[in-house]
């Protein structure tokens, strides 16, 4: 007889895994499928200090504590696997992997997090790893005495920018609005900064150079003029959009097509939850992806327990 | 010494590297660090180890002076991001990408370089 988990989560980042964390530990058959790796985007935080109960910790080491609960519990971890359909109505859930195994739930936490936005502009691809970067404690210092540009208005662009400093020999932030959406601190910081400058209301719209990034080609939103600048390196910190595009049609979306939920983490399909930074919130943290997929696993567990 | 806490086998020194890729037909090495872009690659290569018992699987430490064989191999001159992943056919690269990398972009340079 084909096998029934009790509950299917889809995601292993801190959502996920805390969901896993719960779900097992509660006793139920869990399943987590993750389409990428183990910790989402906890493993690309460098160091987390405000974790309550741990002073600081790498991000990895977080994942590694979580996944071994997980793992400890009974939950069955499934990660880089490449999902090709779901089924969510009804009352077996499915999802069938690329290689044609079929999984089977009674219910279905959805837990897809985000991926970093980047600019779809020309050259991107071809300069990726070539003087595009993402994450400034990985690549900064390949870029020592150079010129950087950052992308972004947020705290992540100009705190990531005051850090670049400590490499390069100038760091120019391009960011399209007048104005930071910041922390008032970060940005009072990244302004008294020597070495950073600013081009306000512009963008970036083509990255250009031979073998390695050379310069980028900026538009001015006010005047549309477009010019060209010189740089070494660019670091782009745009935000994040939510993995929910395989979902949409099926699981209702808001206008940011983030999961809408109800405090108990129910979407609008029965024995369907969601948790996590693909949901409607204001704030995107670790610990808020933790009480989230706690919710959604309680609130699972209840909804199978119900149903049986 | 070893740098890194992974669960595949990290390669100390060059004398070691070099003997791997003379003994073995396909080989894949990851040169990174316990960071955020590296950490991905090492999991998914765990778990290709088990499915891809034709290709040996190995990390070694960028910050390693011993890994200046890779961090100065021709085939990675203008690379700026990690890690720095090389693909060995025979002994001889047969690939190299920098910064990371997924698993269908990973299982694509498998399938091309080292089948």
């Amino acid at each position: 007889m084909e096998k029934i988990y009790d509950i299917m989560i889809l995601g292993a980042g801190a959502a996920g895994l805390s969901a896993g964390i719960y779900a097992s530990r509660g006793k139920l058959d869990t399943l987590i499928l993750s389409e990428g790796i183990t910790g989402g985007q906890m493993v690309l935080t460098n160091e987390i200090a405000n974790y309550p109960g741990v002073e600081t910790i790498k991000g990895y080491e977080l994942v590694d504590i979580m996944r071994g609960q997980a793992k400890s519990f009974g939950c069955t971890i499934k990660a880089n696997v490449k999902i090709v359909r779901y089924q969510l109505s009804g009352e077996i859930k499915e999802a069938e992997l690329e290689d044609g195994r079929i999984f089977r739930a009674k219910s279905i936490i959805l837990a897809p997090g985000g991926k970093p936005r980047s600019l779809d502009i020309p050259g991107e691809k071809e300069f990726e790893g070539r003087g595009i970067s993402y994450c400034a404690t990985c690549d900064a210092d390949f870029f020592q005495d150079k010129r950087l540009i950052v992308v972004g208005g947020g705290n992540s662009a100009l705190e990531e920018a005051v850090t670049l400093t400590n490499f390069a020999s100038q760091v120019t932030i391009v960011h399209q609005f007048d104005h930071f959406q910041a922390f008032a601190h970060a940005v009072e910081e990244a302004k008294k900064n020597p070495k950073i400058s600013f081009i306000m209301e512009s963008e970036l719209r083509a990255y250009m150079g031979n073998g390695t990034l050379e310069k980028v080609q900026i538009e001015n939103l006010k005047t549309k003029e477009i010019s060209e600048l010189e740089t070494d390196g660019v670091f782009v910190f745009i935000g994040y959009k939510p993995n929910t595009d395989a979902f949409k049609g099926t699981v209702e979306v808001n206008e940011k097509d983030e999961f809408i939920v109800d405090p108990a983490m129910r979407t609008n399909i029965p024995g369907v939850f969601a948790a996590g930074d693909s949901i409607a919130k204001r704030y995107r943290q670790v610990t808020t992806a933790v009480s989230d997929g706690t919710i959604a696993a309680l609130s699972a567990t209840e909804y199978v327990r119900a149903n049986d | 010494m070893k740098y890194l806490r992974t669960n595949i086998h990290e390669i100390e020194t060059a004398a070691e590297l070099q003997k791997i890729i003379n003994e073995n037909e396909n080989v894949m090495v990851c040169c990174g660090r316990m960071g955020p872009m590296c950490i991905p690659v090492y999991e998914i290569m765990e778990e290709l180890e088990e499915e891809r018992p034709e290709v040996k699987f190995y990390s070694m430490a960028f910050d390693s002076p011993e890994s200046s064989v890779i961090r100065n191999a021709p085939e990675c001159r203008g690379f700026m991001g990690l890690p720095f992943t090389m693909y060995y056919k025979n002994g001889k690269v047969a690939k190299a990408t920098t910064s990371i990398q997924n698993m269908k972009q990973i299982t694509s340079n498998l399938d091309q370089f080292l089948s």
